[in-house]
């Protein structure tokens, strides 16, 4: 039986994901700042076949709480097998340049309430000389582009920062995966007008997920076909990029 | 942002969705529009073919992602859950526990506030009735009450307007099923040709008592001596066997052609071909539940080879007595007319009476069938299918229906008064603007 820690849970790409551990008949441990949401979701997965499911309510930005909810878990689930941070925001940029409290909050909510996490759950799967961390980035930290900075920069400073940690987890056995996601259909890009080709079923990102993680991949673009757009992206030269990109 | 049309894209009015995806969102929605001076419509697998899922405003609360289970006694069979969960995954869970839904409709892909709303029915009328009849609550959000709770035994009136109530009633926000056991997740079927329409008269008179899940497939050009030709399938849970989910492979239909792929040339090739391939004497086999209930479902969006235009489903019931001479006299209509599609459809109802006050099916024969949309459509042949209709005391399917006329249905379904009368003043559809002119 698989143990599994997940922050951001009401996520709609981590739920996707939850649905399939527990199919599996995992043990789960959700993790997030609303706890109807995280009952109803408990309830779900505890229906799909979950071994148990159990909630606590963190606001991520709560960093002092960060250790009890780790408490919280080492008590419930034991030892942790997988541990997925998936909580986000996606700013308003416009509002951002003209509002740097609301940057930092931004910065706060998708970089250094993420970097705080990983740092605890690392040094205790560290410990445990076993288990997976994975994190939920964006292509979006691949390149900064102006219509999201500031997305785009709290999403690469969170690679950045796992490209450093993974080979000190490596020694210890602990897997680190960065997971950089292209568009999905879910609550967070609601309302926003995306090319219909390019977005993804958080149900279809979910299987790529789950499958790189327990094959404890380094860094997962999902879909798959990101990997060749961002290539492209990070190539063009200077110059032209910033004639080109909006 | 994508707007959305009913499975027939026809009537073209897209709709505007605000995605739902927990239960204070529905309310929200509701109020949301309210505000904008707009009454809005639940939308959600957008399964049904013609208006009746379309708002009058054109604006719908997209429900799809309510999608959680919230309950489930696999003991006693019973399931809860939100009423965007498909019965796709719904039997993903239930079936390895050795339950299946007590009714389901042709593609598993419906939802279960949908299949709700449009009490649908499946290949086992004759046994189990309607989805109605094994729904034991549901949750209501109005945009006058507080969340409510309906069932036989509390806000009966609501409940029972509910089922089959087309989304006027209220939001769905959940409902119970009570689920039917299985030992095994295949079907032992049983295919037989036959070559009259009294043949399948006969045949479905002996064979429906035999089997739980029984279907015709009617041959919709053939004329003269061949008229009503078909083949009829039935089949039965077997006894023994593995307890598996299907995964068959699917395909797409990648783009919409730029003029349907139905038309007569092919419909008459593709029938003659199917009706040789099957055999007169009863053919028997056993296989997975998935293609004998939901053959359909192994192409998505098939809807699509209807071309821009897109197409309409002719449902309706002819009751018992006049079933013979009614389907008889339809079929007549259709080949003279040469319009038509591979795809049509005859089953026998029983008389199991539903809660719902708008059920359609009803004790007799029921026949659907698939037509490309053209004026020729709308302005010749259905008037005069409606006319037979009318005649023979039937009536059609709203789930399917973009053409039937305000006094037909408000003829052939007397309790719509009832159900206007408990009507969210905030929930309209186009259907029901047309119809309760
Ligand atoms: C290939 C195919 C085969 C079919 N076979 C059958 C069959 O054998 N028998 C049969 O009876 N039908 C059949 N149908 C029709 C289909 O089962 C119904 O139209 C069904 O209601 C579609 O469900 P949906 O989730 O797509 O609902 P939609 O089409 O999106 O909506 C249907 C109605 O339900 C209402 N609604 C949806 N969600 C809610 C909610 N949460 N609360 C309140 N109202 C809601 C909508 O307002 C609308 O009035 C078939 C359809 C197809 C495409
Ligand atoms: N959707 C995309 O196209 C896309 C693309 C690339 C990357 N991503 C990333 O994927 C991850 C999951 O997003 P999603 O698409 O699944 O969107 P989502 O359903 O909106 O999920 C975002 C979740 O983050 C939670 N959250 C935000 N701030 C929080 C905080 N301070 N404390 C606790 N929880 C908080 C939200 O909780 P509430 O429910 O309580 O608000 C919500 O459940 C995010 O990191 C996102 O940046 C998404």
């Amino acid at each position: 039986m698989t143990r599994i820690l997940l922050v951001g849970a009401s996520s709609a790409i981590a739920a996707a994901c939850a649905r399939r551990w527990a199919a599996d008949g995992a043990q789960l441990m959700l993790v997030g700042r609303d706890a109807d949401k995280l009952e109803a979701i408990a309830r779900d997965l505890t229906v799909r076949g979950a071994a148990s499911v159990s909630t606590f309510v963190l606001d991520a930005l709560d960093t002092p709480r960060h250790a009890e909810m780790l408490a919280a878990a080492v008590h419930t689930l034991g030892t942790i097998d997988i541990a997925l941070i998936a909580h986000g925001t996606l700013p308003n940029q416009q509002a951002c340049q003209l509002d740097v409290s609301q940057t930092l909050r931004e910065l706060a909510s998708n970089a250094t309430s993420v970097i705080a996490l990983l740092t605890l759950l690392a040094t205790h799967l560290e410990g445990q000389q076993h288990g997976s961390l994975a994190v939920i980035t964006s292509v979006a930290g691949d390149r900064g582009r102006p219509s999201n900075y500031v997305y785009g920069s709290a999403k690469a400073a969170v690679s950045t920062f796992c490209e450093g940690l993974r080979p000190r987890l490596f020694k210890a056995g602990v897997s680190l995966t960065d997971i950089r996601p292209g568009f999905v259909n879910t609550p967070m890009t609601a309302g926003l007008p995306l090319p219909a080709m390019l977005v993804a079923e958080p149900d279809t990102v979910a299987t790529r997920i789950v499958h790189g993680i327990a094959r404890k991949r380094d860094v997962l673009y999902v879909p798959a076909f990101w990997a060749i757009i961002l290539l492209i992206v990070r190539l063009l030269p200077r110059p032209l990029f910033k004639r080109l990109s909006c | 942002m994508p707007t959305l049309l009913s499975w027939g894209r026809h009537p073209q009015t897209p709709q505007t969705p605000t995605p739902c995806h927990w239960p204070d969102d529905l309310s929200r929605g509701l109020a949301d529009l309210q505000r904008q001076g707009r009454t809005t419509l639940a939308y959600g697998a957008g399964l049904s073919y013609g208006d009746s899922g379309l708002a009058a405003s054109d604006h719908v609360l997209h429900t799809i992602g309510l999608d959680r289970f919230i309950a489930a006694d696999w003991q006693t069979g019973r399931v809860t859950a939100q009423a965007g969960v498909t019965f796709e995954q719904m039997l993903s869970v239930s079936i390895p526990r050795g339950w299946y839904l007590p009714v389901s409709p042709g593609t598993k892909y419906v939802t279960l506030g949908g299949a709700i709303a449009n009490d649908v029915h499946g290949k086992n009328h004759h046994r189990h009735g309607t989805l109605g009849r094994h729904i034991v609550r549901l949750g209501l959000r109005r945009s006058d009450r507080a969340p409510l709770v309906c069932s036989a035994t509390d806000e009966t009136a609501l409940f029972r307007a509910t089922i089959g109530g087309l989304g006027l009633t209220g939001l769905i926000e959940w409902a119970e099923v009570k689920l039917m056991p299985i030992r095994s997740s295949r079907i032992r079927s049983v295919t037989q040709r036959f070559d009259t329409l009294d043949e399948f008269f006969a045949l479905s008179a002996t064979l429906d008592l035999q089997h739980e899940f029984c279907v015709s497939w009617i041959d919709c050009g053939a004329a003269g001596r061949s008229l009503g030709r078909g083949v009829y399938m039935a089949g039965d849970f077997a006894d023994e066997g593995p307890l598996e989910v299907a995964h068959p492979r699917r395909l797409t239909m990648p783009v919409t052609p730029p003029v349907s792929l139905v038309n007569r040339a092919t419909v008459r090739a593709f029938n003659a071909l199917y009706w040789r391939h099957a055999t007169r004497t009863p053919t028997v086999r056993t296989g997975s539940y998935a293609p004998f209930f939901y053959p359909l479902d192994s192409v998505l969006q098939w809807n699509r080879i209807y071309g821009p235009a897109g197409f309409q489903q002719y449902q309706c019931v002819i009751p018992e007595a006049s079933a013979r001479d009614g389907i008889a006299a339809l079929l007549r209509e259709i080949a003279a007319s040469g319009l038509g599609s591979p795809l049509a459809v005859l089953k026998r109802c029983s008389d199991l009476a539903s809660p719902g006050l708008l059920s359609f099916p009803m004790a007799g024969t029921t026949l659907a069938l698939d037509f490309p949309h053209s004026d020729r459509l709308t302005h010749d042949l259905f008037p005069r299918l409606d006319a037979v209709v009318r005649n023979a005391g039937g009536r059609l399917y709203p789930a399917k229906d973009a053409h039937m006329s305000a006094r037909d249905f408000q003829d052939s379904y007397p309790a719509w008064t009832a159900v206007e009368a408990l009507r969210d003043p905030q929930l309209l559809s186009r259907f029901w603007q047309r119809v309760t002119r």
